[in-house]
């Protein structure tokens, strides 16, 4: 069981495995095992609340108003379950630590880290990534501006900062540039191309962001 | 990360029966903090409790005249109350530079006091510390330039990283705690503990079992609060020291006060000498610079650390004179 799961793409965070790291997680196959039958048996026994996995559960995500069902292990997070379990890759994996933004999705009309997030804990909820702002094959007014006045360089961090930027606008239409500095505190740009982005949202705040 | 079972609670009491389990169960709030933690292996629960959907998540007044804030209560909408600001000022300045935006969007009142310690060493897998059943602290002769600079007697040498621990404090607030045995109420001040060789695993006074739900505020009366922190960064950081101070007030003369220090200490620090120095005094900008002076003479700081005495001399200073309504930088 271990040796399979440990292939997964959501799973190892480290490019080297340690022979500790290896040991360790050899290990908890069992453990987890284990777990599973003991949580199944309380969970008959005590009718209390309902415990599920450590295998893969049925988890069903409402992204860009469409449903998405899979199965997945409790521990996956939305970043990973939507880019490698839904093929929406646009949102970026980059720290996976809540530190850089480039993950950055917005459930219930709030920006998240979706690398800081349980897939699990966010069924029901409506879920937007960055593959959801453009409509009809038409770029959003943030995703345009960015293109029109070039804020991105390697364009790595770009997607969480276009959801940041949306999110940002959807509540605030006219913010100052402090409420945009604030707003767009979260995300990190590598490449440093900080004024551009600033930029970007003042043009689509010009025109307006229009929820799709 | 380690694979765990998963217990979306969604009552007080099926969170305290889902945490009673006989492996390693940890309650997941916000998540800020905990999946970080649990991605380095730093923590491998074998359960994981959602408390989210368990804990009450709204604010209320109390009949006393204070307020009650639920433990799930994101720390984006502690920031949007209409009265928490109000009444209590200093909360709303702990909480607005919390991390992120995103952050702060996910996090909870809960999470945010109970979050673990930031120390590098604590941090990374490879050095078993006291904190994680070790029997040294890296911190002693390593790297400690965040580090404490009071409190600094042993075993760990961690500062406490709740940005609204010490508000909290010097609102003297009481938590409200439940777990197996039924409910218990302790104040913030003693909630927190410094770390001895018994107790260095946790911060805190929960058992393992126990949940926080709520926090209470008295009524805060006739009193003057100010907040200063310190920062190196503006966004995406903790501070570096900050101070809140509660003055209760008689006129213009202080009549008595807390003034709690963060980011300085493995608790959030009461500072005695510097209420001493405030009682009686008029509030003004000598009675601060004194009482600023009477907080550091406490200080013992580690190898690295020296220059945060003079930050926390400065969060004093400038948080006493943010209560005067004294314009500082
Ligand atoms: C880049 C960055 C900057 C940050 N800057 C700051 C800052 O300036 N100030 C600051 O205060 N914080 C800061 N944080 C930390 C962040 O605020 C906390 O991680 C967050 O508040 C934790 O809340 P949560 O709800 O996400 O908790 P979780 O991560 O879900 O839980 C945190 C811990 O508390 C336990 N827990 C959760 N709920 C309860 C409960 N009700 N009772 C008992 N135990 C519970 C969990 O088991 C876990 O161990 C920063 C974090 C990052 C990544
Ligand atoms: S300060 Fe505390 S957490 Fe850090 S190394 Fe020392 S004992 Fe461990
Ligand atoms: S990948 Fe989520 S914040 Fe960096
Ligand atoms: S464009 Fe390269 S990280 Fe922002």
């Amino acid at each position: 069981m271990s040796s399979s799961k440990d292939n997964l793409p959501d799973k190892p965070d480290r490019v080297s495995v340690s022979r500790r790291d290896f040991l360790k997680t050899a290990g908890v196959g069992s453990l987890a095992t284990a777990v599973t039958a003991a949580g199944a048996a309380e969970a008959e026994a005590q009718a209390g609340p309902r415990v599920v996995g450590p295998g893969d559960v049925p988890v069903a995500l409402t992204v860009n108003g469409k449903r998405v069902d899979l199965r997945i292990e409790p521990r996956v997070t939305l970043l990973d379950a939507l880019r490698n379990r839904a093929d929406l890759t646009g949102n970026k994996r980059v720290c996976d630590r809540g530190s850089c933004g480039a993950c950055t999705m917005i459930v219930d009309g709030r920006t998240v880290y979706a690398c800081s997030t349980l897939a699990i804990d966010v069924q029901g909820k409506q879920i937007r990534t960055v593959e959801g702002l453009a409509s009809s094959g038409s770029l959003n007014a943030v995703q345009q501006a960015f293109c029109d006045v070039d804020a991105l360089m390697c364009g790595f961090c770009t997607p969480g900062f276009i959801v940041a930027a949306t999110a940002l606008l959807e509540r605030t239409p006219n913010p100052t540039s402090e409420q945009i500095r604030r707003g767009l505190d979260g995300n990190i740009c590598r490449c440093g191309t900080f004024v551009r982005i600033m930029e970007a949202t003042v043009a689509a705040a010009a025109k307006g962001v229009r929820r799709v | 990360m380690k694979a765990f079972a998963y217990v979306n609670a969604t009552s007080e009491k099926d969170a305290v029966a889902a945490l009673k389990f006989d492996g390693i169960a940890l309650p997941l709030a916000g998540g800020q903090d905990l999946l970080a933690r649990m991605k380095d292996y730093i923590d491998t629960p074998e359960r994981v409790v959602n408390v989210k959907n368990a804990l009450d998540r709204t604010a209320a007044p109390t009949s006393g005249g204070g307020w009650r804030i639920g433990a799930s209560m994101k720390i984006v909408d502690l920031l949007e109350h209409a009265d928490i600001g109000k009444m209590y000022p200093a909360i709303i300045a702990a909480a607005t530079d919390i991390g992120t935006p995103q952050i702060r969007h996910q996090a909870t009142v809960g999470g945010n006091l109970n979050q673990r310690p930031r120390c590098w060493y604590f941090r990374n897998e490879e050095f078993v510390c006291y904190k994680k059943g070790g029997s040294r602290c890296f911190a002693v002769n390593g790297e400690n330039q965040y580090h404490a600079i009071f409190g600094n007697d042993g075993p760990s040498h961690i500062v406490h990283p709740s940005s609204l621990a010490v508000p909290f404090v010097a609102y003297g607030a009481t938590f409200r705690v439940i777990g197996s045995k039924g409910e218990r109420e302790v104040a913030a001040a003693e909630y927190f503990t410094m770390p001895t060789l018994q107790n260095v695993l946790k911060e805190n006074v929960l058992d393992d079992d126990e949940l926080l739900t709520h926090v209470m505020l008295p009524a805060p009366g006739n009193v003057k609060t100010g907040h200063y922190e310190v920062r190196y960064k503006a966004s995406h950081d903790w501070p570096l020291a900050f101070t809140t101070v509660v003055l209760a007030m008689n006129g213009g003369i202080v009549q008595s006060g807390r003034v709690v220090l963060g980011a300085v200490a493995p608790v959030p620090w009461r500072s005695k000498p510097a209420e001493d120095a405030l009682a009686g005094k008029p509030l003004n900008e000598a009675t601060a610079a004194a009482a600023a002076e009477a907080a550091v003479s406490e200080a013992k700081p580690m190898s690295g650390n020296a220059y945060k005495v003079q930050i926390a001399r400065t969060a004093v200073k400038r948080a006493i004179l943010n209560a005067a309504g004294i314009k500082t930088v």
